[in-house]
């Protein structure tokens, strides 16, 4: 097998003798062996990949005719919109991005929980992504700042307000990141810094250092069985195929209708019915009037229903704190996952009916709090944030209860030859 | 482990409809990121045609207008000194302007449409500096337009001398009279 592959490439020959690059596409191409009965929830995964470089390389070009300056940055996306060539196309491929990046985020994580793929060995594999989604959080909002539309502005007023939160040093915490005592041309110019530069250069070695450790233990699968536990006399496992040139091909089909939904929505939606992109947001920021009804983008949400949803102060501590701290325990919570899961199986297949009613009440009251906070707090009685929130709490928290009473079917050795 | 049923055929025939589809879709994609880096059209409305008056412009002395970015010359040659450009012809690179630096009309010994008034690019032909203007002779200099950054030497229609560093004339660029005194600098079509 000695270098089929570079036979009579001399050039490669002679690079792979000084850079492993034989060893790197047998390690992760072509002899990286993925279950055979990966499904439909398995294209999130490359979806985001390919959503990342979009939004990198959109994300280049836009730096090259933006100015992050508060007098200047509002008419310098107008001046992209109307003025530059192609301007609104690489614009709203960045902005519509953005939102799928969330979507197949937000399913790839799904994928996650309704086959385990969260639990040992893969431990480790979860909390890079669990810090790839706060990293990605976290872009989201500082970009969604740029613009210096009166969404922008006040968007960025209230989560920054957030800080203020903290006792004792939120206050003078939420000054120092501001950089100015309200939310600024100061503020703008140092987000737009770490949009560009510090927070991508995080977000692509935590995708990087999350596809190593995916090569290293393995795939799960819809199946959630260990295809590593049994291998042929070659020490390859009996229920993997090699990834190129079987799952390459694969994925080409899900990465077309992919590409045909996103440009559809960039070319007749670029502001996804006013959740991509609010109206307010095509308003100059206006830091003496805040827009009629403020929420955040659609990806955020159910976050900012839960911190919304605690409005009494407890144990003599401010109910703003305590939304915070809902808030920031309802993502901090995901990272705990591996350790709050004591069932012996990893897929719902095999799970028993208490972790299938608590995922399924689990996604709707996750989804229902999105729902909430993108509409005005007394849009529904006020008891269905706090009582879904309760709901999304219970998931994790009651998870080392339900998933140690219940009874799960036994997990067979081998991926049978039907479904 | 190679099976023989494999219809060789078929299956390069989709890797290359594949490849195809491919290199048609990626080339849609990368166009508009082409288009991007091409001037905006702020750009190109800052590098339209100017109109200038040149009615005030004195006999022996220039006007400069920014065109594009870059200074444009328009100077009213007087009787003599369009005299003196057949004079030292055997002085010069290329008297009859046969380097493409000028549109044809612009091709003669004056390197203009109208003798007197010569329209010229203020940008030395060597390095891009701006050559200055010297009208009389002052301390028996050089007259004609001399480059400050390497010596380069042009006569009164910007045709360049021979053993100067600037290797073509100065560029005439497009240009044409809407009426006596009225001149469009960066068109010479009716519509622009």
């Amino acid at each position: 097998m000695a270098s089929r592959l570079l036979k009579g490439h001399r050039f490669l020959r002679w690079v792979n003798e000084r850079l492993p690059l034989e060893k790197a596409y047998k390690t992760h191409m072509s002899e990286y062996y993925a279950p055979r009965n990966f499904n439909f929830w398995y294209y999130f995964g490359i979806l985001s990949m390919v959503v990342l470089f979009i939004q990198f390389v959109s994300g280049i070009w836009l730096t090259m005719q933006y100015t992050p300056d508060a007098e200047h940055a509002f008419d310098s996306i107008e001046y992209i919109m109307r003025d530059v060539s192609a301007g609104w196309f690489i614009r709203y491929m960045h902005e519509v991005g953005a939102s799928f990046f969330f979507i197949v985020v937000y399913l790839h994580i799904f994928r996650g929980l309704l086959y385990g793929s969260y639990k040992e060995p893969r431990e480790l594999l979860w909390l890079i992504g669990v810090a790839i989604y706060i990293v990605l959080m976290m872009e989201g909002f500082l970009g969604y700042m740029l613009p210096w539309g009166n969404m922008s502005y006040w968007g960025a007023k209230v989560v920054l307000s957030l800080i203020g939160a903290i006792p004792y040093i939120g206050e003078s915490l939420q000054v120092w990141i501001q950089g100015d005592y309200q939310v600024s041309g100061v503020t703008l110019s140092r987000f737009f810094a770490l949009h560009v530069t510090l927070i991508p250069i995080l977000l692509i070695g935590l995708v990087f250092l999350h596809i190593i450790a995916l090569h290293q233990v393995g795939s799960n699968n819809p199946e959630g069985i260990e295809i590593k536990l049994v291998k042929n006399k070659d020490g390859v496992p009996l229920d993997g195929i090699p990834f190129h040139p079987y799952y390459t091909v694969h994925d080409l089909i899900p990465i077309v209708v992919f590409l045909i939904l996103f440009f559809g929505v960039i070319f007749y939606y670029p502001d996804g019915g006013g959740y991509f992109l609010e109206p307010p947001n095509f308003l100059p920021a206006d830091n003496l009037s805040t827009p009629e009804h403020i929420a955040p983008v659609w990806y955020y949400t159910p976050f900012y229903a839960m911190l919304r949803a605690i409005s009494f102060d407890f144990l003599g501590i401010s109910a703003k704190f305590w939304g915070l701290v809902v808030m920031s325990g309802a993502i901090g919570l995901v990272a705990f996952l591996p350790w709050l899961d004591r069932s012996p199986a990893k897929s719902m297949r095999y799970k028993g009916w208490a972790s299938r009613i608590m995922l399924a009440l689990f996604t709707i009251s996750f989804v229902t709090l999105g729902v909430l906070g993108a509409h005005p707090s007394d849009w529904m009685p006020f008891w269905m944030a706090p009582f879904f929130t309760l709901i999304y709490f219970a998931y994790f928290l009651g998870m080392p209860f339900y998933t140690s009473l219940e009874n799960s079917k036994p997990v067979p050795q081998r991926i049978s030859s039907g479904r | 482990m190679i099976d023989k049923k494999v219809n060789l055929s078929r299956r390069s025939w989709l890797i290359r409809t594949i490849s195809a589809l491919s290199t048609v879709g990626m080339t849609a994609w990368i166009t508009p990121f082409v288009k991007f880096l091409a001037p905006s059209a702020k750009a190109r409305g800052l590098g339209a045609p100017v109109e200038v008056d040149v009615s005030t412009i004195e006999e022996g002395s220039m006007k400069v207008v920014e065109w594009r970015g870059i200074p444009v010359y328009i100077i009213r040659r007087s009787r003599s000194d369009i005299a003196s450009l057949q004079k030292y012809e055997d002085e010069l690179k290329d008297p009859n302007s046969n380097t493409d630096q000028q549109p044809d009309y612009a091709r003669n010994r004056t390197r203009s449409i109208k003798p007197e008034i010569l329209v010229v690019e203020g940008v030395c032909t060597h390095l891009g500096c701006t050559p200055k203007y010297r009208s009389e002779k002052v301390d028996g200099l050089f007259t004609g337009l001399f480059c400050p950054c390497h010596g380069s030497t042009f006569d009164f229609a910007g045709r360049v001398y021979s053993n100067v560093p600037a290797p073509t004339n100065l560029r005439v660029p497009r240009h044409r009279y809407i009426d006596d005194d009225k001149l469009i600098i960066g068109s010479d079509r009716l519509v622009s």
